[in-house]
C-alpha cells in the first residue's frame, strides 16, 4: 500500500511537470495572456489595464488601481471573507460574554 | 501567551518594535499609490504589531490598543467604509464602484479616482487590522472583561512594570 | 544567476514542506510551515509578483503563523500518529 502511494505520488508529479514544460516562458511578449488581442480577435482586458491606468486613476502603481478601481468588487469580496472569518470565531469562540 | 512576559527584555524591546511595525503598516497604505502595498498588507502589519503586544505584555496590559469588544465593530466599520464608498458612487448615478461618476467641483474625474482609492484602502485596512486582532483574541478564548480560562494558575510575581 | 536562486529557493521549499508534514513536534511543524511560507513568497517576488511576494509574506509568514501557535497552545504540543 505504501508503494502504491509513492507510484501515484510520481505519476501525478511527472504529470504536473509534463503539463508545466509546455507553458510559455516567464515573461514571454508574445504569450496569449500579453497580447493585444487574444485568440478570436476581441481586445484583451489587461492591455487597456496596462495602458490607461495612469490616465484613469492618476496612480503610477498600476496594481493599485486594478486592485482597488477596476477590480474592486473582487477586493470587496476579499475584505468580506475575512470580516466573515473574524464574525465566525466571534460566535463560536467566544465565551462568557452574556452571562 | 496570556500572561505577561516575565523578561523585562522582550517586553522593552517589543514595545519599541510594535511601533515600528505599526509605523511601517500605515506607511503601506498611504504609499500604496506609488509602492507595492495596499490596504490588505497594511492592515495585515497593524494587526501584528498589535498580536505582537498581546503576546508579550500580555492580554490584559495590551488592551489599550484594540480592544477585545471593540474589534468585530471597527471590523464592521471598516467593510462599511468599502461598501459604503460604492453605494455613494450608485447614488450619483454611476456604476458600483465607480469613484468617477462623484462631481467635485474644481477637481478633476483622475484626482478623484485617486482619492476615492485612498478611501477604499483605509477601509480594507481598518477591517482586515482588527478582524485579525479579533480572530486572534476568540482563539485564545478570553472573555472581555471577565477572567478568562488561563488565569495565571502559578503565578510567578508581578508583571514588570516599566 | 537568477537560475540558481531560484534552484535554492526550490530546494528549500521542498526541505521545509517534508519537514512541515514528517516532524513530531507541532510546534516545531508551524515554524517549518512558516518557513515554507516565506519562502514561497521569495520565490514570488524572484519571479516579479512583488505584490503578491508582500502579501504572502505579512499574512502568510506573520498572522498565520501566530495562528498555528495559538492552536497549538489551546490543544496539545505532540501528534499521536
Amino acid at each position: 500500500m505504501r508503494i502504491l502511494n509513492y507510484i501515484l505520488l510520481a505519476v501525478f508529479a511527472g504529470l504536473l511537470i509534463y503539463a508545466t514544460v509546455h507553458l510559455p516562458a516567464r515573461g514571454d511578449a508574445d504569450a496569449p495572456m500579453h497580447r493585444q488581442e487574444n485568440v478570436v480577435g476581441d481586445p484583451v482586458a489587461g492591455a487597456y489595464f496596462i495602458s490607461n491606468a495612469y490616465r484613469d486613476a492618476a496612480t503610477p502603481n498600476m496594481v493599485t488601481v486594478v486592485l482597488a478601481d477596476y477590480r474592486s468588487v473582487d477586493t470587496l469580496g476579499e475584505v468580506l471573507v475575512v470580516f466573515t472569518a473574524g464574525v465566525c470565531c466571534f460566535l463560536i469562540l467566544r465565551r462568557r460574554l452574556y452571562d | 501567551m496570556t500572561n505577561p512576559s516575565e523578561s523585562v527584555i522582550i517586553v522593552v524591546v517589543s514595545r519599541a518594535l510594535a511601533r515600528l511595525i505599526q509605523l511601517f503598516g500605515i506607511y503601506v497604505i498611504i504609499h500604496g499609490h506609488y509602492s507595492p502595498g495596499g490596504g490588505f498588507q497594511g492592515g495585515a502589519l497593524l494587526a501584528a504589531g498589535v498580536i505582537l503586544l498581546r503576546m508579550t505584555e500580555g492580554y490584559r496590559e495590551s488592551q489599550t490598543e484594540t480592544s477585545t469588544a471593540a474589534a468585530i465593530p471597527l471590523a464592521s466599520l471598516g467593510a462599511l467604509i468599502f461598501a459604503g464608498t460604492g453605494l455613494v458612487t450608485l447614488a450619483f448615478g454611476g456604476y458600483y464602484m465607480d469613484y468617477g461618476a462623484v462631481p467635485v467641483p474644481g477637481v478633476e474625474e483622475p484626482i478623484v479616482r485617486y482619492y476615492g482609492i485612498l478611501l477604499v484602502e483605509f477601509g480594507i485596512g481598518l477591517a482586515v487590522m482588527t478582524a485579525l486582532v479579533a480572530i486572534f483574541d476568540d482563539m485564545l478564548g478570553q472573555a472581555p472583561g471577565g477572567d478568562g480560562e488561563h488565569a495565571p494558575a502559578e503565578s510567578t510575581g508581578a508583571p514588570p512594570k516599566i | 544567476m537568477n537560475w540558481l536562486v531560484e534552484l535554492v529557493l526550490y530546494l528549500l521549499l521542498l526541505t521545509t514542506a517534508i519537514l512541515a508534514l514528517s516532524v513530531r513536534d507541532l510546534l516545531a511543524g508551524a515554524a517549518a510551515a512558516t518557513a515554507f511560507t516565506f519562502t514561497m513568497a521569495l520565490l514570488f517576488v524572484s519571479m516579479g509578483a512583488i505584490d503578491v511576494g508582500f502579501t504572502e509574506a505579512v499574512v502568510g509568514a506573520g498572522i498565520v503563523g501566530v495562528y498555528f501557535i495559538a492552536a497549538v497552545f489551546q490543544t496539545s504540543r505532540r501528534t499521536r500518529d
